[in-house]
């Protein structure tokens, strides 16, 4: 009887820029797919995002930054995941990311990152067919 | 993690495990059930708090405050934060926790959000539930945040000790409100955003009509004005809530509200447990299939249908 089962992702922004509008137009694409989307506002710390995905057990943690310090807050986001032992949460990310930062992310064990064109449906699709469940 | 290591570990206070049962009680998995009834002596020292009222009128930027307040008297604290699920596709969008943030990475505060979902036990049980895990996880104090829309808010008042309903200036609705029953429920009232004109108007309304209120208890609601975004007012709250949960104790309304809802819950309990036994013996049956033919044709009654049915089920039960 697990009829409710719900696919839960947190939808965080790291970094300093001040805009969130591709970060809320993914969170109600995944709403409107059925997920149930935590949604935890502007300048998180990766400390921040971890503690809130632990707490709210998302299967998903979703990263939206055009601050260009992706390279330095992504890999800390998988890094205190890790210190959990919770690197069974996917992880992607999406905002202003140039091509070739694109497999160090990957490296660090970013899953998969989307850039400022993706198709909502291909968020949602990727998302459904690769958490853990 | 098997059932016996969940236990263990909510009990000793690991965060993970507590957040790992409330998605087993969210997913109504019947692991849920045995967790929660091996937690349950552990349960019923927290005060439970029920912060209810319309959308937008600083629930949560409140929550946030009195979670700091009580950190300062040094008390832990729970917070479930319940927003309404789409009833086309189930999603949602949970988005209290956005003022939430300066005790994320508190430790003694632990912040959890919550579909409504279309439980089948309702929304005050998988809440209730919610709770419950909390509470044998050791917090003092547990609020829960849901939008007063009407209905959510008569389910507040089930499961906690203490029932804040807000209100902003200018809402003009009284009546309104008071149709909606959510008046009722209140042990203290909230006028919030205490920096926009008629607040204080206001605060006289709500007075005006307790004045007049004929089912008054023992215990007159409080009217408190706040400004959550500066956090007046928020101490004084606090207060009222402390002095509210020692009038429950001195007045002897804890034990007897504690009764009343053991026995509301045992009683919920088990129609939802037998009304399910029942249907999964039922349904998919030929003998069921044709019982139902026989309604819609009018060769049978639905009502000496159904007694049968749950006299057989009976019987076959004692056996
Ligand atoms: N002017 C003023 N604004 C306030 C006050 N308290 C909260 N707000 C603002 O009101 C808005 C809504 O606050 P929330 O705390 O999210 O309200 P809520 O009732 O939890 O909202 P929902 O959960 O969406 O129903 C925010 O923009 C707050 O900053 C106040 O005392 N004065
Ligand atoms: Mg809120």
């Amino acid at each position: 009887m697990n009829s409710s089962k719900k696919i839960r992702v947190l939808i965080a922004k790291p970094g300093l820029d001040g805009h969130d509008r591709g970060a809320k137009v993914v969170a109600r694409a995944l709403r409107d797919a059925g997920m149930e989307v935590i949604y935890t506002g502007l300048r998180q710390t990766p400390e921040m995002i971890v503690e809130s995905a632990l707490q709210e057990d998302v299967d998903c943690i979703g990263l939206s930054i055009l601050s260009g310090a992706h390279m330095a807050l992504f890999p800390r986001v998988m890094e205190l995941l890790r210190k959990e032992g919770a690197n069974d949460i996917l992880v992607v990310g999406g905002g202003i990311i140039p091509e070739d930062d694109i497999p160090e992310l990957k490296k660090a064990g970013i899953a998969e990152i989307f850039g400022p064109g993706t198709p909502l449906e291909d968020i949602v699709e990727y998302i459904r067919t690769h958490v853990k469940k | 993690m098997s059932i016996d290591d969940l236990v263990e570990a909510v009990l000793s206070g690991k965060r993970r495990a507590l957040a790992r049962v409330i998605t087993l009680i969210e997913n109504e998995d019947p692991k849920a059930d045995k967790i929660l009834s091996a937690l349950y002596k552990h349960t019923g020292k927290a005060h439970v708090i029920g912060v209810t009222g319309p959308p937008g009128s600083g629930k949560s930027t409140i929550v946030t405050r009195m979670t700091a307040e009580f950190r300062r008297r040094s008390k832990t604290v729970g917070i479930i934060c319940v927003d309404p699920s789409s009833p086309f596709t189930g999603g949602a969008l949970l988005g209290d926790r956005i003022r939430m943030q300066e005790h994320t990475l508190d430790r003694e505060v632990f912040v959890r959000s919550m579909g409504t979902r279309g439980h089948l036990g309702g929304l005050s049980r998988a809440t209730s539930d919610a709770v419950r895990v909390i509470d044998a996880f050791g917090k003092d104090i547990i609020i829960v945040e849901t939008v007063g829309t009407g209905q959510s808010e008569v389910d507040v008042v089930e499961l906690a000790h203490t029932v804040i309903v807000t209100d902003v200036p200018g809402s003009g609705d009284d009546i309104q409100a008071i149709k909606a029953g959510i008046m009722e429920i209140a042990d203290i009232f909230v006028v919030n955003k205490k920096d926009l004109p008629g607040a204080d108007k206001k605060v006289t309304e709500i007075n005006a009509m307790l004045d007049i209120d004929p089912n008054m208890g023992m215990w007159r609601p409080p009217v408190i004005l706040t400004n959550a975004n500066t956090g007046e007012g928020i101490p004084e709250l606090v207060d009222k809530i402390e002095e509210h949960m020692r009038f429950l104790v001195e007045t002897g309304l804890l034990k007897k509200k504690g009764l009343e809802r053991s026995k509301e819950e045992l009683e919920q309990l088990m129609k939802y447990k037998l009304t399910r036994e029942l249907l999964m013996k039922l349904q998919g049956t030929p003998e069921y299939e044709e019982a139902i033919q026989k309604i819609a044709e009018r060769i049978a009654d639905p009502y000496t249908v159904a007694e049968r049915l749950i006299l057989d089920f009976l019987v076959k039960f004692r056996e």
